[in-house]
């Protein structure tokens, strides 16, 4: 194929164009749609692992990590290094986001990682931590968040749990949506984040 | 890479892969023009009017980068992962289970004679105390302190209070298998005026500032409410992990009022097991160089 018939015909030019750059995705992410380790709770051995969806009040934490902007300084992304394992624990694989939506991977970490948070901590710890972080660890420099001590205000608890059951693999059921706003009731934001990082990383906390 | 859902997905990825080679050697080899002397023919395009364009073929160490690229994509598959399911043995997995194994031979013998040795004698060694600062300084700092000073609900472990026993294999036990502490509310039985009477009886314990009379009320409703835990002498003891209220150490501070949130709400706090996340060995350390630190 000549050069020149190529420049001439601008239908031809865009669709090698397209092939071209495609390529790449073609590769890398495509195939990615089509493995169980990306899209079912499973580690890249196929060993299942416990991962649940997010429960209501986990849902509300989230959402208030992500209202916080948390992810700006802890990522949640334990990368396959001895250096990493040795101080958070197994490395993260994909299996483990897949209830996640948006993920939380993040990619800076002024703070460390808090993929495998969960239990690493007493929930008091937490409170006092959240509250204010010189409390319990004077050389933070994390700041504090005092006004997370207030009620959550989950009156669209259904409608996001409805948008998740649109794009997530999990489907709330409609008893579960209808259950929300009972299982929130009286809960602080204190407690939501808190349940929401206690569950973090469970599935493969004490694997080596 | 290797749990695609079908064995398609492994072909799909050889079949691009190999093709977009091919390709570029194709595009390559098909644009292979040696330059002949005489004058340069000219491309054959004119644009506007009077524009053409020499025909001059590619610049040779421009096309030498191309087939390094080419060399460079086939020694690399061969190699690494990338051409559908092939060498595993290198990918990231594996790469991984190197490097573990790898500090395992290194370290493992450290740990395995520190593993053998008492604790005491381990407290001693200052290798084993400088491997020991390190680890709790990544583990257990952001409770404890990074000098073990503790802070307000989070014990202090250069001082001779234990909560749950300060010997050294209950300090080897506390760590492994964490611990829980729930010190309930007696706000509702007690009564604002009763918490507030007990409170001055426990301040009055350890000799604080406190009001004679409400002490004396005090002292009966302790008597009745707080010994199952805390002992008739107010020594406390590690079988439920209750302080002794007796001394000067405070666990979350010995103001009056927050004496009367402690009765009056309880309080709830853990230690979190550290048993399987680190295993016996650093467990064996760490252990060791909290003994190495308290005063006891």
């Amino acid at each position: 194929m000549k050069h020149e018939k190529i420049e001439s015909n601008v239908f031809l030019l865009i669709v090698l164009t397209l092939l071209t750059v495609s390529v790449g995705g073609l590769l890398e992410i495509v195939p990615l749609f089509f493995q169980h380790s990306t899209t079912s709770p499973v580690d890249y051995k196929g060993n299942q692992l416990n991962v649940k969806p997010y429960d209501p009040v986990r849902l509300v934490g989230r959402d208030i990590y992500i209202r916080e902007g948390c992810y700006n300084c802890h990522s949640q992304m334990i990368r396959p290094f001895r250096a990493e394992t040795e101080r958070y624990g197994h490395y993260s694989v994909a299996g483990e986001y897949i209830y996640d939506h948006p993920f939380q991977w993040g990619s800076k970490r002024t703070g460390p990682d808090l993929a495998r948070v969960g239990g690493r901590y007493s929930d008091e710890w937490h409170r006092v931590h959240l509250l204010n972080p010189r409390d319990v660890v004077p050389e933070s420099n994390m700041p504090a968040f005092p006004w997370l001590n207030r009620p959550v205000k989950g009156d669209d608890i259904q409608d996001r749990m409805r948008a998740l059951n649109k794009v997530g693999l999990h489907k709330y059921s409609d008893e579960e949506i209808a259950a929300a706003p009972e299982a929130i009731k009286g809960k602080t934001e204190l407690d939501a984040v808190i349940a929401y990082l206690q569950g973090m990383g469970l599935a493969l906390q004490n694997v080596k | 890479m290797a749990d695609f859902i079908s064995g398609f997905w492994n072909m799909y990825v050889m079949v691009i892969v190999a093709l977009s080679l091919l390709f570029c050697v194709f595009v390559l080899v098909s644009n292979m023009t040696k330059r002949e002397s005489g004058p340069v023919e000219l491309h054959g395009h004119v644009w506007d009017e009077t524009l053409a364009e020499y025909n001059n073929p590619l610049p040779r160490w421009w096309m030498y980068l191309f087939w390094i690229t080419i060399a460079f994509a086939v020694v690399y598959l061969s190699i690494y992962p990338g051409f559908g399911k092939t060498n595993q043995e290198r990918g990231e997995h594996a790469q991984y289970e190197a490097e573990m194994k790898a500090a395992n031979d290194k370290y493992g013998p450290i740990f395995a004679k520190y593993r053998s040795m008492d604790l005491n004698a381990l407290a001693a060694d200052p290798e084993a105390k400088a491997m020991g600062q390190r680890m709790f300084l990544t583990y257990c700092a952001q409770c404890h302190g990074s000098a073990a000073q503790g802070a307000k609900g989070f014990p202090n472990l250069t001082d001779e209070e234990w909560q749950w026993g300060g010997d050294p294999a209950t300090i080897e036990t506390t760590i492994t298998g964490g611990r829980i502490a729930m010190m309930p509310p007696f706000g509702p039985s007690l009564g604002g005026e009763g918490v507030k009477d007990v409170a001055n009886y426990v301040r009055s314990l350890s000799g604080l500032a406190h009001d004679s009379l409400r002490a004396q009320r005090g002292a009966e409703l302790f008597q009745q409410n707080c010994v199952a835990c805390h002992g008739a002498d107010a020594k406390g003891g590690p079988a439920m992990g209750a302080p002794n209220l007796t001394n000067k150490i405070w666990l979350y501070g010995s103001s009056e009022a927050t004496i009367i949130e402690t009765i009056t709400n309880g309080r709830n706090n853990r230690m979190p097991q550290f048993g399987e996340f680190l295993g016996e060995d650093k467990v064996h350390l760490l252990a060791a160089y909290v003994v190495g630190l308290s005063k006891k």
